[in-house]
C-alpha cells in the first residue's frame, strides 16, 4: 500500500474489501447517471458542468485581456466589451466558483468523511444539480440570444430600466441557480447534524466539514434574499411592478443593501470551503494535526455570522450615510480577524510537520501567500479613506481576484488533485502536475499583481477603453501577458487528468497515507460508501510526524519513491522501459 | 483517523418507508424535521426581505401608502384570512389524525384544506380582478381612473400596488404550491402509501409548510388592508 | 517605448497626501504580513522537509498564549487603521462651510458641470487651486460616479437624490476625469478633464463665462423660470390663501401635515417642487402641481438657485454672481460674490432662526380633509 505503513487501527477497519464494483462502474448507462442519487456521481456531474462553465468563463476572461492590451482596444465594440466582462463575472461568480467546492468536493466528501452512506436527501441533491441545469441554461440561452451588459451587480435602474440586453432572461437562470445553492446548503446543514457516523463528534470532524456547515448557513440565510431582489427586477421588468424604481420614488440604493446582503456572505460561500480544503491539505503534507483546531473551526462560524454584517462596505460612496460606513467598516476590520487566525494557524501547522512537497502541498503553501495579499488588501478597501479613492478601479479587481482566483481555485485545484484518485481510482502524473503548480503560482502573480498598481493609479473597473489615459497601458500589457501563462497553466491539469481517466495508474484505497473516514474505502468508493458503517474511535488529524520521519528514514534505505504506491510504481516503470 | 467496523445494522429492505442512506426510522425523521426547519428558515428570509422593503417604503411614504390601501377590500381580505385560520386548524387535525393512524380522518381534513385554499384563491383572484378593472396595476395605464386612487400621489401609489402585487402574488404561488403538495400527500393516504401511513411525520412536514403560508398572510393581511391612519 | 511610467497617480488635492500616507501605512503593513507569513513557511518547509534531520520532537497542537497573540496583535493594528481612515473619511464627507457650489448632472453619457455664475461645461471641470468647492450632484438616469484620481475624491451620483463631495485642488494641472460606476455602453468614454488653474487665471476663465458664453448666473435663470412656469401665481412675498411664501424658506424648518419637520435643503425643495404632494406643508393641501416629468433636473437646479436668494436682505432676486471670481480671490467675506455670500448667510441663519414663519393656519389638515370626503362618499 502506501509508503509508509498505516497505523495498524486502519488496517483492521481496511476490511472494507477491495470491491470490483465501484460507484463508477456500478452500472453504466447514462440513465443510471442522469437518475442517480448517489452523492459521489452527483459530485461527477458537476465536476463535469462547472468544469465546462469555468472554460467558458475563462474564454471571456481571455478576451477582456487581450482586449484591453491597446488602449482603444482590438476587436470588440464597447457594448460587446461590455457583454463579456458581464459574462464572465456571472458565469464565474454563479456558474463556477459559488458551486465549484461545495457542489464537487463538498458533494463528493461531506457523506464520506463524516461515515455516512449518503446525503440526507438524495432526490433533493439531484434536483439541485438540475436546477443548476436550467439556470445555467437560461443563463447561457440569455447571453447567447443577445447576452447581457449589466455587469455581475445588475445595479438598478440600469439593469431594471435601462439595459435592453437579456437581463430578464439571465436573471431567472440566476434565481433558479439560486435554489440549487439553496437546495445543497439545506443538505449540508441536515447532513451534518444527523448523519454522523457513531462516535464521530462534533470535534472529531475534519475541519472541511465545519467549513461546509458554515458555508451551508450562508446559503441558507442570503440565498433567498438574493433571490427575492434580483426577482423584484424581473418584476420590473416584466410586470412594471416599480419596486425600485426611482422615478417613482423607489430607492435605487435599498437594491444595493439587498443586493449585497447576499453577496458579500457569498464571497465567504467562495472561501470557506476553500479553507475547508486548506485545513485538510496542509493536515496531510504537513503530517500533523492542524494547530489550534477549535479556533479554526469557530472562526468559520465567526466568519459566517460576521460576514452578514459587513455588506456595506460595497457602498461607502453610494450615498450611504456617513455613520454607516463608519459602522461598516469597523466590522469588515473585524471580519478580517478570523481569517488572520486562520492564516497564522496554517503557518503554525508546518512547525514540527514532517512536510511533503507534494502537488497539493504547493497548491495549498501558493493559498497562504496568495490569499494574504488579496486578504489584507480587502482591508485597504474597507478602510473607508482609502476605499474612497480605490472604489471602483483596478484595485478592487486585483483584490477580488486574489481572493478568488489566488484562493479559492488555488484551494480547489490543490483539493482535486488531493482527492482526485478517491474520486477516480486513478493517479495522476505527479512531476508535471508539481511543475504546473508552480507555473499557476507565476502567471497569476504576473496578471494580477499590476492590476494594483493600476488601480492604485486610477484605471476605473469595466473600462473598456483607456485611450485618454495611456500611462495606464504598461500595466495591462504586463496583465495580459501573465494571464496567457496563466491560461496555459489552467490548461495542463486540464489536459493530464483528463488523460489520466484512462491511462492513470491505478490508485490504492489511501495513496497518501492519508487520515479520515474517506481514505478507508476503496478508490473509488462503493456505492454505499463503506459496506458497514464505521465507528469513530480517535481523534480527528491523527498523525504522528516523529514515527513518520524514523520510517521515513529507514524507508529511504530501501528507496522507495516519495509517494507512489508500490503498484504505481512498477506501472511506471513499465513504461520507463519501453 | 482509526475506526472499527460497527455491528450496528443495516436496516436496509426491512422497512419500505425507510430510505437507504439512513440507519432507522429515527433519524430518517429527525433528518427529515430539521431539513423541513432549514427551509423554512430560507423561506422566512425571502419574505423577510419583502417585508423589510415594504416597510421602508410605508415610512418614507405613509400617507400616500394609506390613501391608495383604502382601495383594497378589507372585508374580503378579513374573509381571505378566516379561510386561511380555519385551514390551519384542518391541516393540524390532519396530523392528529395522522397520528391516530385514521386514514379517512386525515383524508377528510386535508380535503377541506384543499377547499379552503381553493376559497382563498378565488376570492384572491376577484379582488384582483377588481383592481385590474380599476386601472391600478403598476405600468403605463396606471390610474388612468384617478377617483379610486383617493387622492394618493400616483408615483407612491404605484409603489404601493407594486409591492400589493408582488407580495400578494408570491404569497399566492405559495398557496398554490401547497395546493399541489397538499393534494401529493392526499393521493399517496389514498393509496395507502407506506410512505405516509407507516409514519405521521411526512403529513406533519406538509402541515408545517402549511402552517408556514398562513403565518405569512397572518404579516400581509394587517400590513396591506388594515392601516391605521398616519 | 513608454517615456512615460508612473506607478501613483499625482497628487492634486488636499486630501492625496493624508490618504496616500494611509495608503502607504496600509501597504507596509501588507507588506510586514505577507513577508512574515511568507518567510515564515518558506522557513518551515526547507527545515521540516520531509527527510529533513530536523528536531520534531514534542509538536504543539493547541497554544493559547499565541493564538491570543495572533487574534489580538491584528485586532489592534486593524483598530489603529480603522481610526485613522474614518478620520479622513468625515473630514472628506463633511464639506466647510465655505466651499464655492458647483453643480453636477450626470446622465448617459456626459457630465454636464454648472458653476454657480451660471457658467456651463460639459465633460470638464476648471476650477481654482487653494479653495475648497462643494459639488451637489443628480443623475438624470442610472447610477455614475463621479471621480478624480488625482483628487483622491470619488462619489457615486444617484438619480433621485442630491449626493456631494467635495475637495480642496491644490496643484495647478490637467487630470483625469472618469465617470468610474459602470452605466452603459459608453461607460468609459464618460469622462474628461479637470483643469485646475492658478486662481489669477481662472478668475479670468470664468469671468469670461469659460468655454461657453452664459448671459445669465443661476439664480437669474432661476428667476425667469420662476415667472415662466408661473410659480409667483401662488407664491408671493408672504404666506397666502392658495400657497405659503417662499421668501427665505432656505434653510428653515417647515412643519408638514401631520406634525412631522424637515429642514429646507436642497432635496427637500428639490422634492417640492417635483412631486409636491408628498411633502405638504402645515396648514395647505395637495394643490400644487406636479411638475416631475415637466421640467429637467437643470431647472430644479435653477429654480432652486433663485428661491434660495429670493427674500433675503443681503442679495435678492437679481443678484448678479460675475465678480464672484473676484471674492473667490480673495477669499473674504467682504468682497465674497453675493451668490456665495448668501449660501453662507443662509446657512447660518438657519442655525439661529428656526421657523419664524408660521405656516400654521386656520382649516384642516389636508390629511384629515381628504379622509373625510372619503368617508362622505361611501367607502
Ligand atoms: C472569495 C472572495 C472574497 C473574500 C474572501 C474577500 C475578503 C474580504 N474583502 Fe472583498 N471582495 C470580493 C471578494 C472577496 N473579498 C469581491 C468579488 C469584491 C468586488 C465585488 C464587485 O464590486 O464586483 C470585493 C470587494 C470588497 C470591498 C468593496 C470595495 C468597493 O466596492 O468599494 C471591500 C470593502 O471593504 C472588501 C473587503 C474585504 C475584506 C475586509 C475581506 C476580508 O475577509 C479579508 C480577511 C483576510 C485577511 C485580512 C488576510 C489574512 C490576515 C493576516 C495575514 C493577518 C493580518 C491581518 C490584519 C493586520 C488585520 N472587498
Ligand atoms: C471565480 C471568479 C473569477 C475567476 C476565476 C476569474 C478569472 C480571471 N479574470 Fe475575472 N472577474 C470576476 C471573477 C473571476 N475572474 C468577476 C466577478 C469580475 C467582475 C465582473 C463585473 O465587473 O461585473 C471579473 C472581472 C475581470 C476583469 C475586469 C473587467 C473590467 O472591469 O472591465 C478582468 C480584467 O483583467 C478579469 C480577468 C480575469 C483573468 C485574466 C482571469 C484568469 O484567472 C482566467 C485564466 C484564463 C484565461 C486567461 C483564458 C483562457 C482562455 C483561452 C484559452 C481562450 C482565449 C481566447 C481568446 C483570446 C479569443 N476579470
Ligand atoms: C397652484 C398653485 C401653485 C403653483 C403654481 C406652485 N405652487 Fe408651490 N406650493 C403650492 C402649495 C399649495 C404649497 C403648499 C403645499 C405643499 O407643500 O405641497 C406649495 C409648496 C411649495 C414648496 C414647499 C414650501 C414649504 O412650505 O415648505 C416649494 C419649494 C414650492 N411650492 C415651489 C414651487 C415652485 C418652484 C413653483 C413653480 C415651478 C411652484 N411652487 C408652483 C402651490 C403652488
Ligand atoms: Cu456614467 Cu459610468
Ligand atoms: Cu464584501
Amino acid at each position: 500500500m502506501s509508503a509508509i505503513p498505516a497505523d495498524p487501527n486502519v488496517t483492521a477497519v481496511s476490511a472494507t474489501p477491495r470491491t470490483e464494483t465501484n460507484y463508477l462502474n456500478a452500472d453504466w448507462s447514462i440513465k443510471s447517471w442522469l437518475l442517480t442519487g448517489d452523492h459521489k456521481r452527483i459530485g461527477i456531474l458537476y465536476l463535469v458542468t462547472v468544469s465546462f462553465f469555468f472554460f467558458l468563463g475563462s474564454i471571456a476572461a481571455g478576451l477582456i485581456r487581450y482586449e484591453l492590451t491597446a488602449p482603444a482596444g482590438f476587436i470588440l465594440e464597447s457594448e460587446t466589451y461590455n457583454k463579456v466582462f458581464s459574462a464572465h463575472g456571472i458565469i464565474m461568480v454563479f456558474l463556477f466558483l459559488i458551486v465549484a467546492i461545495p457542489a464537487i468536493l463538498g458533494n463528493f466528501l461531506l457523506p464520506l468523511m463524516i461515515g455516512a452512506r449518503d446525503m440526507a436527501f438524495p432526490r433533493l441533491n439531484l434536483l439541485s444539480w438540475y436546477l443548476f441545469m436550467i439556470g445555467g441554461a437560461c443563463i447561457m440561452g440569455g447571453m447567447i440570444n443577445g447576452g447581457v451588459d449589466s455587469g455581475w451587480t445588475f445595479y438598478v435602474p440600469y439593469s431594471s430600466m435601462y439595459a435592453n440586453s437579456n437581463v430578464t432572461m439571465v436573471l431567472t437562470g440566476i434565481f433558479i441557480a439560486g435554489f440549487s445553492s439553496i437546495t445543497t446548503g439545506i443538505n449540508f446543514i441536515v447532513t451534518t447534524h444527523k448523519m454522523r457516523a457513531p462516535g464521530m463528534t462534533w470535534f472529531r470532524l475534519p475541519l472541511m466539514v465545519w467549513a461546509l456547515y458554515a458555508t451551508g448557513v450562508v446559503i441558507i440565510l442570503g440565498t433567498p434574499v438574493v433571490a427575492v431582489t434580483l426577482l423584484c427586477i424581473i418584476f420590473e421588468r416584466v410586470f412594471h411592478l416599480p419596486i425600485f424604481s426611482a422615478e417613482l420614488g423607489g430607492d435605487p440604493v435599498l437594491f444595493q443593501h439587498l443586493f449585497w446582503f447576499y453577496s458579500h456572505p457569498a464571497v465567504y460561500i467562495m472561501i470557506l470551503p476553500a479553507f475547508g480544503v486548506q485545513s485538510e491539505l496542509i493536515a496531510n503534507f504537513a503530517r500533523k494535526r492542524v494547530f489550534g483546531y477549535h479556533l479554526i473551526a469557530f472562526s468559520s462560524l465567526a466568519i459566517a455570522g460576521l460576514g452578514f454584517l459587513v455588506w456595506g462596505h460595497h457602498m461607502f460612496i453610494s450615498s450611504e450615510s456617513m455613520y454607516q460606513g463608519v459602522v461598516f467598516s469597523l466590522i469588515s476590520f473585524l471580519v478580517a480577524i478570523p481569517s488572520a487566525i486562520k492564516v497564522f494557524n496554517w503557518t503554525a501547522t508546518l512547525y514540527k510537520g514532517n512536510i511533503r512537497l507534494q502537488t497539493p502541498m504547493i497548491y495549498a503553501l501558493g493559498f497562504i501567500g496568495l490569499f494574504t495579499i488579496g486578504g489584507l488588501t480587502g482591508l485597504f478597501l474597507g478602510c473607508l479613506g482609502t476605499d474612497v479613492h480605490l472604489t471602483n478601479t483596478y484595485f478592487i479587481v486585483a483584490h477580488f481576484h486574489y481572493v478568488m482566483v489566488g484562493g479559492a481555485v488555488t484551494a480547489f485545484l490543490g483539493g482535486l488533485h488531493y482527492w482526485w484518485p478517491k474520486m477516480t481510482g486513478r493517479l495522476y502524473p505527479e512531476s508535471i502536475a508539481k511543475w504546473n503548480a508552480v507555473l499557476v503560482f507565476i502567471g497569476f502573480n504576473l496578471t494580477f499583481f499590476p492590476q494594483f498598481i493600476v488601480g492604485f493609479m486610477g484605471m476605473p473597473r469595466r473600462y473598456h477603453y483607456y485611450y485618454f489615459a495611456p500611462e495606464f497601458q504598461p500595466y495591462h500589457i504586463m496583465s495580459t501577458l501573465g494571464s496567457t501563462v496563466l491560461a496555459l497553466s489552467f490548461i495542463i491539469p486540464g489536459l493530464y487528468l483528463t488523460r489520466s481517466l484512462t491511462k492513470g495508474a491505478k490508485a490504492s484505497a489511501n495513496p497518501w497515507g492519508a487520515h479520515g473516514l474517506e481514505w478507508e474505502t476503496s478508490s473509488p468508493p462503493p456505492t454505499s460508501n463503506f459496506l458497514q458503517i464505521p465507528v469513530v474511535l480517535d481523534e480527528v488529524y491523527d498523525f504522528d510526524p516523529v514515527t513518520e520521519h524514523e520510517q521515513d528514514k529507514a524507508a529511504q534505505a530501501l528507496e522507495v519513491p516519495s509517494y507512489l504506491s508500490n503498484e504505481a510504481k512498477s506501472i511506471e516503470s513499465e513504461k520507463e522501459k519501453r | 483517523m482509526a475506526a472499527i467496523a460497527s455491528d450496528h445494522g443495516h436496516g436496509h429492505g426491512h422497512d419500505e418507508a425507510l430510505h437507504h442512506q439512513f440507519e432507522d426510522m429515527e433519524q430518517q425523521n429527525d433528518s427529515y424535521i430539521v431539513g423541513m426547519w432549514t427551509f423554512l428558515v430560507t423561506e422566512v428570509m425571502f419574505f423577510g426581505a419583502l417585508f423589510l422593503i415594504y416597510t421602508l417604503y410605508r415610512s418614507m411614504y405613509q400617507l400616500d401608502f394609506y390613501l391608495a390601501h383604502k382601495v383594497l377590500d378589507t372585508r374580503m381580505g378579513m374573509i381571505n384570512t378566516f379561510v386561511l385560520l380555519f385551514s390551519s386548524f384542518t391541516v393540524a387535525m390532519s396530523v392528529r389524525f395522522a397520528q391516530l393512524q385514521n386514514r379517512m380522518g386525515v383524508l377528510a381534513m386535508l380535503g377541506i384544506t384543499q377547499i379552503c385554499a381553493g376559497t382563498f384563491m378565488v376570492i384572491k383572484y376577484f379582488e384582483y380582478q377588481e383592481k385590474f378593472g380599476h386601472h391600478l396595476y403598476p405600468g403605463p395605464g396606471f390610474g388612468s381612473s384617478p377617483s379610486y386612487l383617493n387622492g394618493a400621489s400616483p408615483n407612491f401609489a404605484q409603489l404601493y400596488f407594486g409591492l400589493y402585487f408582488g407580495m400578494t402574488g408570491l404569497h399566492g404561488l405559495h398557496v398554490l404550491i401547497g395546493m399541489i403538495v397538499i393534494g401529493y400527500l392526499m393521493a399517496k393516504w389514498w393509496r395507502n402509501s407506506p410512505m405516509v401511513t407507516k409514519d405521521y411525520i411526512p403529513t406533519e412536514l406538509v402541515g408545517l409548510y402549511w402552517h408556514f403560508v398562513d403565518l405569512v398572510w397572518i404579516f400581509l393581511f394587517p400590513l396591506m388592508y388594515l392601516m391605521p391612519k398616519p | 517605448m513608454f517615456s512615460n511610467f508612473p506607478a501613483t497617480p499625482p497628487q492634486a488635492s488636499s486630501f492625496s497626501r493624508e490618504h496616500d500616507l494611509i495608503f502607504y501605512a496600509l501597504l507596509a503593513l501588507t507588506i510586514i504580513f505577507t513577508v512574515m507569513v511568507g518567510i515564515g513557511v518558506i522557513y518551515f518547509v526547507i527545515k521540516y522537509k520531509r527527510g529533513s534531520d530536523a528536531d520534531r520532537s514534542r509538536p504543539i497542537y493547541e497554544d493559547a498564549r499565541l493564538e491570543t497573540a495572533w487574534s489580538v496583535i491584528p485586532l489592534i493594528l486593524a483598530l489603529i487603521m480603522f481610526y485613522f481612515g474614518t478620520k479622513l473619511f468625515i473630514t472628506m464627507r463633511v464639506p466647510p462651510a465655505d466651499a464655492q457650489e458647483i453643480f453636477v448632472i450626470g446622465k448617459q453619457w456626459m457630465w454636464h458641470v454648472q458653476h454657480s455664475n451660471g457658467v456651463r461645461e460639459n465633460n470638464t471641470l476648471h476650477v481654482p487651486a487653494g479653495k475648497p468647492f462643494k459639488l451637489t450632484m443628480i443623475s438624470q438616469d442610472v447610477i455614475h460616479a463621479f471621480y478624480i484620481p488625482a483628487f483622491r475624491a470619488q462619489m457615486h451620483v444617484v438619480p433621485g437624490r442630491y449626493t456631494t463631495m467635495w475637495f480642496t485642488p491644490t496643484q495647478p494641472g490637467k487630470y483625469h476625469l472618469f465617470c468610474s460606476m459602470y452605466c452603459g455602453t459608453q461607460h468609459s468614454e464618460m469622462g474628461g478633464t479637470v483643469v485646475v488653474m492658478e486662481p489669477r487665471e481662472w478668475a479670468n476663465w470664468i469671468e469670461n463665462g469659460g468655454q461657453s458664453q452664459a448671459t445669465l448666473t443661476l439664480e437669474q435663470s432661476g428667476e425667469r423660470l420662476y415667472k415662466q412656469l408661473a410659480c409667483n401665481n401662488c407664491h408671493g412675498a408672504e404666506d397666502n390663501m392658495r400657497a405659503p411664501s417662499l421668501y427665505g424658506i432656505w434653510g428653515k424648518k417647515r412643519t408638514l401635515t401631520g406634525g412631522r419637520s424637515v429642514i429646507a435643503d436642497q432635496s427637500y425643495l428639490r422634492e417640492s417642487i417635483l412631486r409636491p404632494h408628498n411633502k405638504i406643508t402645515n396648514g395647505y393641501s395637495n394643490t400644487m402641481p406636479v411638475y416631475d416629468g415637466q421640467i429637467n433636473e437643470e431647472d430644479v437646479l435653477k429654480l432652486m438657485a433663485y428661491i434660495k436668494v429670493i427674500g433675503s436682505s443681503v442679495g435678492g432676486p437679481s443678484s448678479s454672481g460675475t465678480d464672484t471670481a473676484a471674492a473667490v480671490l480673495n477669499g473674504t467675506k467682504g468682497t465674497m460674490s453675493p451668490f456665495a455670500a448668501n449660501a453662507i448667510q443662509y446657512q447660518n441663519s438657519s442655525m439661529r432662526r428656526v421657523d419664524s414663519t408660521p405656516t400654521t393656519r386656520s382649516g384642516e389638515l389636508a390629511v384629515n380633509a381628504i379622509a373625510a370626503q372619503q368617508e362622505a362618499k361611501g367607502n
